[in-house]
């Protein structure tokens, strides 16, 4: 049994209808722990106050906003390599949620920089890379929205994926050659200690599970739906036919 | 030219199955068949513009030259620099004779804007003749042509044919070419697929 | 591939958009910016660099949509994707075409327009190469969106949308060479860096253009 079979959308529809429930649920909880626990249960830290505990959304956002796109690169690639529809499919309904990830993440780290350094927005490198990315998820999802055969569509975005994940990624770079800026390097490297201590650290890696399996769920659910319209738009053709 | 089994596809429809052909050097085939049936799709689909869904085209390759509804004529450039372009992309010589097959001496250094839809229908058709490739396929070819440019064009195609080419036509208009074998497309078109034999994967994904 | 190019400018001359307009634009987008910001000499000598390089990009992205909108409706892209030249090669002719067309006028015009915008004289020679070695870049990215959206009905905005973002790299490593070299810094570094993309654009993104055109052909 290989994993391509999950590719077609008759087997993808009773295994993903399955599985949702065993992801749903586990990320409200993980969530809803993880923001509670970092929220109202940690330390005050001594020179940060309480806003720092906004990093229990701003980091898993910031992480979750990489990913997805990274998420799409790969699910293009498999459409473009060996197409498979549900892949295609998986790209187009993981966009809008990368998107709102990417929203959130700036949206956070605003209120956070305000206090921090006393500015909403300074075009800091970490910033201006996920402004640019929110742009890259804009130009993907027009894409998507203005044609209308459903496989040139997902010929031409997976195009405009792979195209664009190198120029976001020379972006990057060029953005930190532009501006060595104010933000703190990752919170989260392999030694986590060195930067967060434990008390912080824990509830911050259950939120990221939490946001983890969000996002699964909510892939998964939109993929579904994604599936279902292209479902009733063959049975119409089929109709249109007889 | 071997055309077997081509199944084709309209915006994500599929509107032709099975449909077989050869065309040997010389010989000329008609497509007919009532509008939308699909002739424009498998005439796109022997070009290779469009994907067969099933079925294979097998021809040698750079022998076709298609001529669709739109003829690739700029209109700021002269007659004669549209065919000029036309040669050069397909690294043919000089445009004249071109232009005398499809009486468009006359006009050779006016813009193509001021031409009349006729003329610039013959241009179109002119192009074929420049880019020196055996296989036609002509699509429509005498739409906006009077009578006198039927015929001539039609003369066109006998002498292309005489010289070992081959022409895949799609119309309604008897171009005098008695010779020539007609496909009717009626019977190749596609049926709605009977539940549990759907090619769309999509139409099976049931809850 | 010679006769594609030719004939595109000769069609950029004759219709008379082509030239004019785009070096038009730039000197507009020039002009409108001191009117904006004041007359401040050392204010405008230090944001000259940027306002050049942002007027040169969106001077370039105004002709980007009808690269292949114009060849698409008249049928011209069908015949020339059933012609012997390969679909890569039509989209490298049309890209040196649209960079002869835009690119290079505005590469010239740039260091007269630099005067109003009171450049220091050192930084005219990083203006020019960097407009010359970047813009390349700038054609071949937009060609490569106007091959996405060419079988869309209103591209237009949406073209816009899809290539800016793509620009970001270039734009910042040109300006910056600009910025660098007009205050006597060095500026070899963004230069080669732009030069790159430019380099990893032109060999690669044909291949990308040429297949989209082929999705949107079918």
């Amino acid at each position: 049994m290989s994993i391509w079979e999950y590719a077609n959308p008759k087997k993808f529809m009773e295994t993903s209808g399955k599985v949702l429930p065993w992801v749903a649920i586990p990320s409200a909880l993980l969530c809803i722990v993880g923001l509670v626990w970092g929220f109202f249960f940690t330390p005050e830290a001594e020179n940060f106050g309480s806003t720092v505990k906004i990093i229990y959304l701003h980091v898993p956002a910031a992480m979750m906003a990489i990913n997805v796109w990274l998420m799409m690169l790969v699910t293009s690639l498999v459409w473009i390599v060996r197409r498979h529809h549900v892949s295609a499919l998986a790209a187009k309904a993981a966009a809008p949620i990368g998107l709102t990830m990417t929203v959130i993440a700036l949206v956070t780290g605003a209120l956070w920089g305000q206090p921090m350094w006393g500015t909403w927005w300074a075009w800091d490198p970490r910033l201006t890379s996920f402004l640019i990315l929110a742009l890259f998820y804009l130009g993907y999802i027009a894409l998507w929205a203005a044609i209308e055969e459903p496989d040139t569509a997902a010929d031409l975005t997976g195009v405009l994926c792979i195209v664009g994940s190198v120029f976001a990624l020379l972006s990057r770079y060029a953005v930190n050659f532009w501006n060595q800026g104010l933000h703190q390097g990752a919170s989260l490297s392999l030694d986590a200690r060195e930067n967060v201590s434990n008390v912080y650290w824990i509830p911050l890696v259950i939120c990221i599970a939490g946001f983890v399996l969000l996002f699964v769920t909510l892939v998964l659910l939109r993929t579904r739906t994604e599936i279902r319209a292209r479902r009733l738009s063959a049975l119409l053709a089929r109709e249109r036919m007889a | 030219m071997q055309v077997q089994g081509v199944s084709c596809a309209r915006g994500g429809v599929t509107v032709l199955d099975g449909v077989s052909f050869t065309l040997e050097p010389g010989q000329a085939l008609v497509l007919r068949g009532p509008n939308g049936i699909g002739k424009t799709t498998l005439l796109r689909t022997v070009a290779g513009l469009q994907p067969a869904i099933a079925g294979k085209v097998s021809l040698p390759p750079e022998t076709l030259a298609y001529a669709g509804h739109a003829d690739g004529v700029k209109a700021t450039l002269s007659v004669a620099e549209n065919l000029a372009f036309w040669a050069a992309i397909h690294g043919q010589g000089g445009v004249d004779g071109a232009l005398l097959a499809m009486n468009l001496g006359q006009l050779r250094d006016r813009a193509a804007k001021n031409l009349s839809a006729g003329q610039r229908r013959r241009l179109g058709l002119a192009r074929l003749i420049v880019t020196g490739r055996p296989i036609w396929l002509l699509d429509e070819p005498t739409v906006s042509l009077d009578s006198d440019s039927v015929a001539l064009f039609g003369a066109v195609l006998r002498g292309h044919l005489a010289e070992g080419g081959a022409a895949l036509i799609a119309t309604h208009i008897d171009l005098g070419l008695p010779e020539a074998r007609v496909l009717d497309l009626t019977p190749y078109k596609a049926r709605a697929p009977q539940a549990g034999q759907s090619r769309d994967a999509f139409a099976e994904a049931v809850e | 591939m010679i006769a594609l190019i030719l004939r595109d400018l000769r069609l950029a001359i004759r219709s008379g958009g082509g030239f004019g307009l785009g070096l038009a634009f730039f000197l507009l987008v020039v002009v409108l910016v001191p009117l904006g910001v004041g007359p401040e000499p050392a204010t405008l000598a230090k944001i000259a660099p940027g306002i050049l390089w942002v007027g040169a990009l969106l001077s370039c992205l105004l002709s980007l949509d009808r690269i292949f909108a114009l060849d698409f409706e008249d049928g011209s892209l069908d015949l020339l994707a059933t012609a012997p030249m390969p679909l890569e090669g039509v989209v490298a002719a049309k890209t040196l075409a649209h960079w002869l067309v835009t690119g290079l006028p505005l590469t010239l015009a740039a260091p007269v327009l630099a005067v109003l915008l009171n450049l220091p004289g050192q930084g005219y020679s990083w203006l020019v190469a960097s407009l010359a070695l970047g813009t390349p870049a700038l054609s071949m990215i937009g060609v490569f969106g106007a091959s996405l959206t060419v079988g869309l009905k209103r591209g237009g905005l949406l073209l816009s949308l899809l290539v800016l973002p793509l620009y970001v790299p270039t734009l910042i490593f040109g300006a910056e060479a600009v910025r660098r070299g007009a205050m006597g810094m060095e500026a070899g570094t963004p230069l080669l860096l732009m030069a790159g993309i430019t380099a990893g654009s032109v060999a690669l993104l044909p291949f990308a253009s040429a297949a989209a055109i082929r999705v949107n052909l079918r």
